[in-house]
């Protein structure tokens, strides 16, 4: 499958979990596909077979609210069967926020923001001392730029010069209750992570070759990627709402839903 | 104490290279020794104790164990939602070394003097709760917890010029220290009051009273056989410890004995349900607010009769 392929797929896989749990969270969860589409498939050195290799790269997934779209891509690389892909049923693994060790392929439990940066810092820092390889990604959202330990973090990365780190900003320009400019103004926000010492590219976040290009990028300083982003992407009706970080796909819109997904070009 | 930890630390790091040292910009005059032996395995993480912490799990989650070091109300509190949701949720191997426990920066003010450290360590699952009485304790609990893969808090005090123990105890995780036995009652007590109360033991030897004496090194896990059978028959019994009546060594005490449907008579001593306000020096502190040793032998003596 090429990326659209996949990307659609991944996008259906997030309108069916949160049509079954009824959760909210699906325009921050299709926001992200693009990115974790090109993560997935084509940039992080993992296998589904061997999910513990200690060579394998790290991906530390912080905006845990948009689970969803991790466990979507996760099942979709194979590391668990579509029929285990369930979110917040009884009994269930997926929860609205990913549980480490739910299932292979899940680095950390997520879920408070700016919990994952930090993380992601010890283990791009243990990689360094040991000498490995292995780079280490973690996505945040725009939201999660408000949390004072992603700052604490953005400085120890530079301090350290984690060239092995990649921060990834998924950048909706919507956090919770609000236009981000309207609740915090992040802007000029490639500039404040230039300060503190970044690497900075900004992006479109659903261009798979700018995506690819990104990625790619090797200098000795820890890198952030700003990917600019639709909220909702791939529901016309949801793109850039507030209402798509609540809003509960009815039965008859996750028919709607995925007929649009299939039919689009994106 | 610190000392303490800082000595047993280095017999750590000297065999396994993955122990690492993450301090919040603190530790003058105690790590210079770690961080000459051992410069790649010591990290100051700067005045940032909520990332601290939340790397230490990332590093604890690529097989390093960090003993993580700040004063206790920056570790425990300011960290706290990292150490619940990134430690222990998690349940990664990364130790808390938390300095300045109960009045040891007694003349610093109520920001850094907590009562409440323990109680809150002690709510979160997976969490091991350490409290020793003396350096020597300190450096015994080091070598102990090193041996686990759980989340672990130790609150170290100011020990000064009390000491217990003569040679490093071997303390196993969760079993009491019996110092006495056999008395009609018992006290048991954590932390610095440990000192204090061995002496007060002797001295009561001395005018024919026995008291059962039990240290508690550790609040959480506690082993309740090895605790009900160093209380043995006793009736009567006095905990005793640096910090909030409320849900530390004696709220501990009070669960096992009412789990186990004990009969007989318990009192807590500690601090009550305030912040300790005065300024002053620690020794003064624990007189003040009734944790001084002549106390709590009046307080050992008035139960003993009543």
């Amino acid at each position: 499958m090429n990326y659209v392929e996949i990307s659609k797929e991944l996008r259906k896989k997030v309108v069916k979990l949160k049509h079954e749990s009824q959760g909210g969270h699906l325009g921050s969860a299709l926001s992200c596909i693009d990115i974790l589409t090109v993560l997935y498939f084509k940039v992080l050195n993992i296998d589904p077979k061997n999910p513990l290799d200690e060579n394998r790269d790290r991906f530390i997934f912080s905006k845990g609210h948009a689970s969803a779209a991790w466990y979507s891509v996760l099942c979709q690389k194979g590391f668990f069967p579509e029929s285990e892909l369930i979110e917040s049923a009884n009994g269930s693994k997926i929860a609205g926020h990913p549980v480490k060790d739910s299932f292979p392929g899940v680095e950390a439990s997520t879920g408070s923001l700016g919990h994952g940066f930090p993380i992601a810092n010890g283990m791009a820092l243990a990689g360094k001392k040991d000498n490995k390889n292995y780079k280490v990604v973690v996505m945040i959202s725009d939201g999660e730029c408000d949390e004072g330990t992603t700052w604490e973090a953005a400085l120890f990365a530079a301090h350290h010069k984690l060239d092995n780190l990649t921060v990834v900003i998924d950048y909706n320009k919507i956090q919770s209750f609000g236009k981000t400019d309207e609740v915090m103004n992040l802007d000029p926000l490639g500039a404040k992570w230039e300060s503190f010492g970044f690497d900075v590219q900004e992006i479109d976040g659903h261009d798979f070759d700018q995506l690819e290009k990104a990625f790619d990028k090797q200098n000795d300083k820890p890198k952030v990627i700003i990917c600019h982003t639709i909220k909702g992407k791939g529901i016309k009706t949801m793109e850039n709402t507030v209402e798509s970080h609540y809003h509960k796909v009815t039965d008859q819109e996750y028919q709607q839903f995925t007929e649009e997904i299939n039919q689009s070009k994106l | 104490m610190r000392k303490g930890f800082v000595k047993a630390l280095i017999e750590l790091a000297a065999k396994d290279k993955d122990v690492y040292l993450l301090t919040g910009d603190l530790g003058f005059n105690a790590f210079e020794p770690f961080i000459e032996k051992f410069p790649g395995q010591y990290i100051n993480c700067g005045i940032a104790e909520q990332h601290m912490v939340g790397m230490a799990a990332g590093m604890a989650l690529s097989g390093k164990k960090p003993y993580v070091y700040s004063i206790v109300p920056f570790l425990t509190f300011r960290a706290l939602e990292q150490i619940r949701a990134d430690i222990c949720y998690q349940n990664v191997n990364v130790k808390l070394i938390g300095v300045g426990g109960g009045f040891s920066y007694g003349s610093l003010g109520c920001t850094h003097v907590v009562m409440e450290d323990l109680a809150v360590m002690r709510t979160l699952p997976n969490m091991t709760v350490l409290s020793p009485a003396d350096a020597l304790e300190t450096e015994a609990l080091v070598h102990a917890m090193y041996q686990t893969q759980n989340p672990t808090y130790l609150r170290l005090a100011n020990a000064g010029q009390y000491s217990t123990h003569q040679t490093r105890p071997v303390i196993n995780l969760g079993v009491p220290v019996v110092f006495e036995q056999g008395g009609d009652m018992a006290v048991i007590v954590t932390g610095i009051q440990t000192n204090f109360c061995v002496q007060i033991a002797n001295e009561l030897k001395d005018q024919h009273i026995n008291i059962t004496l039990i240290g508690m090194p550790s609040l959480k896990p506690i082993n309740e056989e090895a605790l009900l059978k160093a209380i043995g028959s006793c009736k009567k019994i006095l905990t005793v410890e640096e910090h909030s009546v409320i849900g530390g060594l004696g709220a501990a005490v009070g669960e096992i004995l009412e789990r186990h449907n004990w009969q007989g008579k318990i009192q807590r001593m500690g601090i009550n349900d305030a912040f300790p306000t005065k300024v002053g020096t620690s020794d003064w502190l624990r007189t003040e607010y009734g944790l001084d040793k002549e106390n709590i032998k009046k307080t050992i003596l008035a139960l003993l009769v009543n």
